[in-house]
């Protein structure tokens, strides 16, 4: 099976129903994308599947042949990502750190279809939980995010 | 922990003990670099000078200074998001004048050096900052008498004419300069001073400023590596199934060979208590041990720790309520029999709060080792080096000596990494990986991590207070029944109250003359640990909402009598007003707010780990729900390090606290714990976390602790505000499971 992750081409030699975050994980290696529980609940696995944030952990490998896949792992090198990166450490936001690669990237994912997002357009897409409630200064590095 | 039987192995046991590919941070170069440093392995530091060394003074075992000045620290404490790291940078860099931002922290490794807590070591009870401030002073000042020292032998010019600026020696007469960096090595061969001189406060420029964290562009680009992210070479993944009910064992497989034909699987092995699948990744394990069909004992009779079959959480909650007694006290003023009998009215209520598990994002998780020269070594999530290394030596059969213990970032910890029995991955990964001969990382799920941890105990208090004619309270007398976790781990003694299960209604500040506190234990079945805040977390509940009680029986405006009662105190007093101020002046409500919503307020304070606090939060119901809008805090921690930190972690506290309050419970029925991921255990929502406001007071008390002292307020004030706006007494938590009906909107 042959995948696209951060502009490179990996061929996976997996079960079609592996879901992409063990894939990432265990087969190439790159574990800033988190596993928290594995049921789509918490919003740690989170990557840009086409754009669009998506929980790794119940996206099997075969349901995204001939898809675009974003990881943390490129996110400096995408314009919005960038941005959202320089906000999160202007902002100060992580604490234990664990969920704030998915954190990231839902805001980058955002950024991208709503690049000047309302507070409600920020709640309704900024829905991964965290632990350590770093929630106000996640919606606070999006606000800043945006006007960077 | 031995019995463990290898049922099957797939593939030849192989022996690989290649290095370590977990790469350390690419700029602090080769081994060759290091200067001011320990050249010998800690390890066998240790046994050459156990017993000679006094922790924290060995410049050493904490400090190297690289060549290009950048410092190497070595912290006794665990970083899990509090933020101790850059703390350990600011503290150490003030003295030894180095930019915090020039330190690279990670964990020491176990070791005499870093017993700083009475001779002992955990990261924990809000103790890090506050134990060790003194000492890391003195360790950074230390080690830069000692490069003034060097600075003078190679300029020749006497110390006294030198003086340093951040990261370099300059003798301002001649104008010449020498980076830390080119005088370690000089350094490193002089004695360590008997006597420094620390700097005067007015002078710092790190300590007490928002020093940005050291951690925050790695975690924010998914670089920090936590332990489930590491690997070391030829290592097989674990995953395992636990027995349902705590003190099972497996019994029989019903499909064994249909799982070990399954892709990658190596091997099937029976765990104490648990099934295991070793395959070649971790997704493959998992599938293949969750697709094994077990059968598991029922608990033989002497089974330890066993859960009975017929527990649940409700017939606990039951039975401690229907216990009798009076306990044993733990704090008593005045005579509280006598207040009680010539009390004008008495005023009883009993509480509850619920079973809670710690929920930190990261899974636990453990990579296990056996080296050719003997050692094992072992990657895992924990707050007690130290402790884990003993344990591990005695489930391995080798000395403590020969188990390498290493501490990665933690994904969050709350209190779940301390040694819990049955509640910790690494024996099961020592055993996996003796079995197979090879490395063995084993994951948790979130399943297996949700029946496994160790919960927030389960605890109910009894309440009882005397008024006198004019309403004031005369006598309270508090009984918290149940076990703490304190007790549990560390013994309490038959006759003496375990202060874990007390804490929160003992230590109470406020001028009430008769007063009496105590435990009525009672074993709880579950394997209990400590959450964030420990007794905190339910005791202040208990009280500050019993707290209002008393002022509504008396007439009293619940405000204004915490204020009347801290006449005597000052300090709190003074914090009591902080509160009020930063939230606009006192108001209890109901009042209508700017979006035409009806709403309230409640007050708690609180006086945990060493911290005083007092708490505001402003709540309305929304469909039967409390919505918590804003949570104002004061904070008096006496001094500070890092305010920008602390309010971060107050802000983290507000979340966990509010989170308890609204949403947390673990239910066991028969004895097994219903909820295995967060579908079933909600943990606060984004859209549930209010705006926080936080105001650090700094009254040059004692320093008090950080991590936890921001959770215990939450509860209570949340709570207080409810009942203004229902009219409802609630004395159980949380909030979710009661239907609360008041005034909506």
């Amino acid at each position: 099976m042959e995948l696209t992750i951060n502009g490179s081409t990996h061929q996976i030699d997996v079960e079609p129903d592996t879901p992409l975050l063990w894939v990432l994980r265990d087969e190439l290696g790159m574990t800033g994308t988190k596993y928290g529980c594995g049921v789509a609940q918490c919003g740690a696995c989170t990557v840009l599947i086409d754009g669009q944030a998506t929980r790794s952990c119940v996206t099997t490998v075969d349901s995204i042949v001939g898809m675009t896949v974003t990881t943390i792992e490129a996110i400096e090198q995408d314009s919005e990502g960038q941005k959202v990166v320089e906000a999160w450490v202007a902002n100060q936001v992580p604490q234990c750190g664990y969920c704030q690669s998915g954190q990231v990237m839902a805001a980058t994912a955002l950024l991208k279809q709503t690049p000047q997002p309302t507070d409600e357009d920020i709640a309704a897409a900024m829905v991964n939980l965290c632990r350590c409630g770093t929630y106000n200064a996640i919606s606070a590095a999006v606000r800043q995010a945006a006007r960077a | 922990m031995n019995d463990m039987t290898p049922i099957r192995s797939g593939r030849p046991a192989q022996g690989e003990d290649g290095p370590l590919n977990v790469s350390r941070r690419g700029f602090l170069g080769g081994a060759a670099a290091l200067v001011l440093s320990v050249t010998l392995p800690v390890g066998r530091a240790r046994a050459q000078t156990a017993g000679a060394v006094t922790p924290g003074t060995r410049i050493d075992a904490f400090l190297e200074i690289r060549p290009d000045s950048t410092v190497l620290f070595r912290s006794a404490f665990m970083e899990g998001g509090q933020g101790v790291f850059t703390a350990m940078a600011q503290i150490v860099g003030e003295e030894l004048d180095v930019d915090p931002a020039n330190f690279v922290v990670e964990s020491a490794p176990p070791g005499p050096d870093y017993l700083l807590l009475g001779g002992g070591r955990f990261t924990g009870g809000s103790m890090s900052v506050r134990s060790s401030y003194e000492t890391m002073r003195r360790l950074g000042a230390s080690a830069r008498q000692m490069l003034l020292q060097a600075a003078s032998e190679q300029l020749s010019a006497p110390a006294a004419e030198l003086s340093t600026e951040p990261g370099r020696v300059t003798h301002a007469a001649s104008g010449r300069h020498l980076a830390y960096g080119e005088l370690a090595q000089a350094a490193a061969g002089l004695p360590v001073p008997e006597n420094v001189t620390l700097r005067s406060n007015d002078t710092f420029r790190w300590i007490g400023k928002p020093v940005p964290r050291l951690d925050v562009r790695d975690k924010s680009t998914g670089r920090a590596q936590y332990a489930i992210d590491l690997r070391v070479d030829g290592m097989l993944h674990a995953a395992v199934q636990h027995s349902p009910r705590l003190g099972g064992e497996p019994e029989a497989l019903a499909n064994e060979a249909e799982v070990q034909a399954m892709p990658g699987v190596h091997s099937i092995h029976t765990l104490p208590g648990a099934v295991a699948v070793v395959a070649d990744s971790w997704w493959r394990a998992r599938r293949a041990v969750e697709t094994l069909q077990v059968t598991w004992t029922d608990p033989a009779p002497d089974t330890p720790r066993a859960m009975p079959a017929d527990f649940s959480s409700e017939t606990r909650r039951e039975t401690l309520k229907s216990t009798e007694g009076d306990g044993i006290a733990f704090e008593q003023e005045g005579d509280v029999a006598e207040a009680f009998a010539g009390a004008a009215r008495v005023v009883e209520a009993t509480y509850d709060a619920p079973y809670l598990v710690h929920g930190q994002l990261e899974p636990p998780s453990a990579i296990a080792r056996w080296n050719d020269d003997g050692t094992l070594e072992l990657w895992i999530p924990n707050q007690a080096p130290e402790m884990f290394q003993a344990d591990a030596a005695k489930l391995a059969g080798i000395e403590p000596e020969k188990v390498i213990i290493h501490s990665p970032m933690l994904g969050g910890f709350f209190g779940r990494h301390f040694l819990y029995q049955t509640a910790n991955p690494y024996p099961q990964a020592i055993q996996l990986s003796r079995a197979v001969g090879r490395p063995v990382k084993l994951i948790w799920s979130r399943e297996e991590e949700f029946l496994r941890d160790a919960v927030r105990p389960l605890g109910v208090a009894r309440l009882r207070a005397g008024l006198d004619a004019e309403g004031l309270p005369v006598a309270l007398e508090a009984v918290a029944i149940g076990e703490g976790p304190s007790g549990r781990w560390f013994g309490r003694a038959a006759d003496q109250a375990d202060s874990s299960a007390v804490e929160g209604m003992a230590g109470k500040v406020y001028a009430i003359a008769n007063r009496r506190v105590a435990q009525l234990p009672v074993d709880d079945p579950a394997i209990i640990g400590f959450w964030r805040s420990v007794g905190h977390s339910m005791n202040d509940f208990f009280y500050e909402t019993f707290f209002d009680e008393v002022a509504d029986a008396g007439q009293q405006d619940p405000y204004e009598l915490r204020h009347r009662l801290l006449a005597e105190s000052p300090r709190h007093r003074a914090l009591l007003e902080t509160v009020a101020e930063l939230s606009g002046g006192w108001k209890r409500g109901p009042f209508t707010a700017g979006d035409g919503t009806t709403r309230a307020r409640g007050v708690a304070m609180a006086s945990p780990f060493g911290s005083e606090v007092a708490t505001i939060a402003e709540v309305s119901l929304q469909d039967g729900e409390v919505a918590v809008h804003d949570v104002w805090v004061a904070i008096d921690p006496g001094s500070i390090v890092n305010p920008a930190v602390i309010e971060a972690q107050v802000n983290s506290a507000v979340a966990l606290g509010l989170s308890s309050a609204l949403l947390e419970e673990v239910v066991y029925v028969d004895g097994i714990p219903q909820a295995r991921n967060f579908d079933g255990y909600p943990i606060l929502r984004p859209d549930q976390m209010p705006r926080v406001h936080v105001r650090i007071v700094e009254s040059g008390a004692p320093m008090g602790g950080i991590g936890e002292p921001g959770v215990p307020g939450v509860p209570p004030a949340v709570v207080n505000a409810a009942s203004v706006l229902t009219g409802q007494r609630i004395r159980s938590l949380p909030l979710a499971k009661i239907e609360l009906k008041g005034a909506e909107g």
